[in-house]
């Protein structure tokens, strides 16, 4: 765990809101705000990854799209090794895309099919004008791919994409990712289009890249069971907030908020004599344009009071590093 | 009562080079009221498999040897027509992309009533208030009815086409990765929904699944394809617990847990056997950490324990390598 190292990413109070055109019998009939994230703190160290799981829908993928700059935040702050980075003009930004670099869900989608592999890894390095010539352009991508596990690398240089296995697509894109070395790293999804029998090869690579070249990593996914293998930290997110934060395997062992539990006993597990339980969640989650006053998890909360359903709760620290908003634990306290 | 009973199916796609034996020789007993799961990765047959039962292979597969008995019919001899009565009212099928199989165009509940028209001498009315039962039944408004599927989100949808399933109450349903592309919440409360309806009425499932967690939760029996044969059949307790065959120890492997202390996750290095050529001896050698000379070209044996069989010829020294599959050593190999 990296507690004394430094913070690489961080965010202060991030918001993005969209507007989005309700439409009722056919007509538009107004225009409303959607807190896609709706104030989240998160912050994660040089050489750590941090996982964020929640159901679809809650703003995981766009925290992501936000952090790496595809959508620019509607209030609140970024910080990339202190610096501001949440309105770059467009130089700043050619710049930071060098430091920031994503892994994408479907490797059948996100590499070019008419590309040969040695061009996809490539193209990021000429772009940024790194390497002096073709030649040493060359031997940087032969090395990452090697890195990846793609062996002997000169092979897998000279194929295209359709002659490669799902497992190999996204060793690829994670080399295609690190060609760059960037500083700060997000896997949205990586494993969930791949077999299970090479899953777990792809998330060790994921996790050793992170942690030898010192990168700050995040993974989405939906699945707490998948988080628990590669993240050191894990934020649970729920319709926009950050709802329980904590070092993965404390949250396991204990978690407070009643979402993390619930999203915890839902997860089938691959022991068939424990079953997986639904009596800690009802429901599914409601449209983020209609989020709930209060705690916005209590039309769903089995423990919901009478204060959960007009005050919203505040985050408090309840273990040393183990963040967690929900009213059972205090945190309606004034500013 | 034996409901269905696939004798030595075996099943072919016709290549523009060659031929491609995606199910080989595969046998299956079904009692009623019995949830199989079958697992396996992709490009094992499953779905092949599944299909073939049902009837609704590609125009350029083809079933060359083999029977599927289902209540002292045999399927594969029907007529196009009279299998079609068949579907629905007896067995009914829920594909992969089950979301996108509702027709945009039309409302989700005329869409249900047409089953039921289709198949059962009734009006309108009496189909839609049918309709009305089935959507109480999978947690769906009645309202919603009224709705396009655009209007649904991915689970209700998926619910939606569920309820389509169980119209006629088919006493087989064959459900096609039926969860794999929702979150975790929704799979379990539609999983469940899905095991007390069956049970209502002592209704079957085949269950077509990559993911062994979900089989341990749901299903009673399973049975794990390899290479377009079942490797391993049996209770699922007993597989899941103690397998037999390698392949399945490693898919147990491969799995993410909650619960108890963390485990390295281990993946199967290589990739499946191309079925496009014949192979002589077990399939799964190739991968197969315990392989050894007399794998390679001798006919498959097959061991019977109760309630179940699998295939592996060094079936005498099973607890001794389910020993050895529990060390992360015994699968590490280069990529």
């Amino acid at each position: 765990m990296n507690e004394n190292g430094s913070k690489v990413i961080e965010t202060i109070n991030l918001k993005k809101e969209f507007s989005v055109k309700v439409k009722n019998k056919g007509k538009i009939r107004e225009t409303r705000v959607l807190k896609a994230i709706d104030g989240i703190n998160l912050h994660v160290y040089e050489g750590e990854t941090l996982g964020l799981v929640g159901e679809s829908g809650c703003g995981k993928t766009t925290t992501a799209k936000v952090l790496l700059g595809l959508y620019p935040p509607s209030s609140g702050k970024i910080m990339l090794e202190g610096d501001d980075i949440s309105h770059l003009n467009r130089s700043q930004m050619k710049s930071f895309r060098k430091q920031a670099q994503m892994v994408f869900q479907d490797p059948y989608e996100s590499l070019n099919p008419r590309f040969k592999i040695k061009h996809t890894l490539m193209e990021p390095l000429e772009i940024h004008g790194i390497g002096k010539n073709k030649k040493e352009r060359y031997e940087m991508a032969k090395k990452i791919l090697g890195e990846a596990g793609l062996r002997p690398a000169e092979q897998f240089m000279e194929r295209f994409p359709h002659e490669m296995s799902g497992g190999q697509r996204q060793r690829v894109a994670i080399a295609r990712a690190l060609v760059l070395e960037p500083t700060f790293l997000i896997a949205d999804e990586p494993v969930s289009m791949l077999d299970v029998s090479i899953r777990a090869g792809i998330l060790k690579l994921l996790r050793s890249m992170i942690a030898e070249r010192k990168l700050a990593g995040i993974v989405i996914s939906h699945d707490i069971s998948l988080i628990r293998y590669i993240s050191d930290r894990t934020a649970v997110m729920y319709l926009g907030k950050i709802v329980e934060q904590a070092n993965t395997e404390a949250l396991i062992k204990k978690r407070y908020h009643p979402y993390s539990e619930a999203l915890l006993e839902a997860a089938p597990n691959p022991d068939p004599e424990v079953k997986f339980s639904l009596e800690k969640i009802k429901g599914e989650a409601p449209n983020a344009v209609d989020i709930p006053s209060g705690c916005r998890f209590h039309p769903r909360c089995p423990k919901c009071m009478e204060i959960c359903k007009e005050v919203e709760p505040k985050e408090i620290e309840i273990e040393e590093g183990h963040m967690v908003m929900c009213h059972l634990y205090g945190g309606a306290g004034n500013e | 009562m034996t409901l269905l009973d696939v004798q030595k199916l075996s099943i072919e796609y016709r290549l523009s080079d060659g031929k491609l034996r995606a199910v080989d020789q595969v046998s299956l007993k079904l009692e009623s009221g019995d949830v199989l799961g079958l697992v396996g990765e992709s490009g094992c047959g499953k779905s092949t498999l599944v299909k073939g039962i049902i009837n609704l292979l590609p125009s350029n597969g083809r079933i060359i040897e083999g029977d599927i008995v289902f209540e002292d019919v045999v399927l594969n001899k029907l007529s196009k027509e009279s299998m079609r009565k068949k579907r629905w009212k007896e067995i009914s099928l829920i594909t992969q992309s089950a979301m996108n199989s509702l027709n945009p165009v039309y409302r989700v509940g005329d869409q249900i009533a047409e089953v039921i028209i289709e198949h059962e001498k009734v009006g309108k009315r009496s189909a839609m208030e049918k309709a009305e039962e089935l959507f109480d039944l999978v947690g769906l408004d009645r309202g919603r009815l009224q709705d396009y599927p655009h209007q649904f989100s991915g689970g209700m949808k998926q619910r939606a086409i569920i309820a389509m399933s169980l119209a006629l109450n088919p006493k087989l349903i064959i459900a096609d990765e039926p969860t794999t592309a929702l979150d975790v919440i929704v799979q379990s409360q539609i999983l469940e929904r899905m095991n007390n309806l069956l049970k209502g009425y002592s209704g079957s499932m085949i269950l077509v699944t990559h993911d062994v967690s979900v089989v341990a939760q749901t299903c009673t029996k399973v049975a794990v394809m390899y290479g377009g044969k079942i490797v391993e059949y049996g209770d699922v307790v007993q597989v899941l617990k103690k397998p037999n065959h390698p392949y399945t120890m490693g898919l147990k492997n491969a799995f993410p847990s909650l619960i108890g202390e963390k485990r390295e996750l281990v993946s199967i290095s290589g990739t499946p056997p191309d079925l496009s050529k014949e192979i002589l001896g077990c399939r799964f050698a190739e991968r197969c950490p315990f392989v050894i000379e007399r794998c390679k070209g001798m006919s498959l044996e097959k061991t019977e324990v109760e309630n179940g069989y699998f295939y592996c010829i060094r079936h005498a020294e099973k607890e001794e390598l389910r020993k050895r599959a529990d060390l992360p050593e015994t699968w590490e190999s280069e990529v």
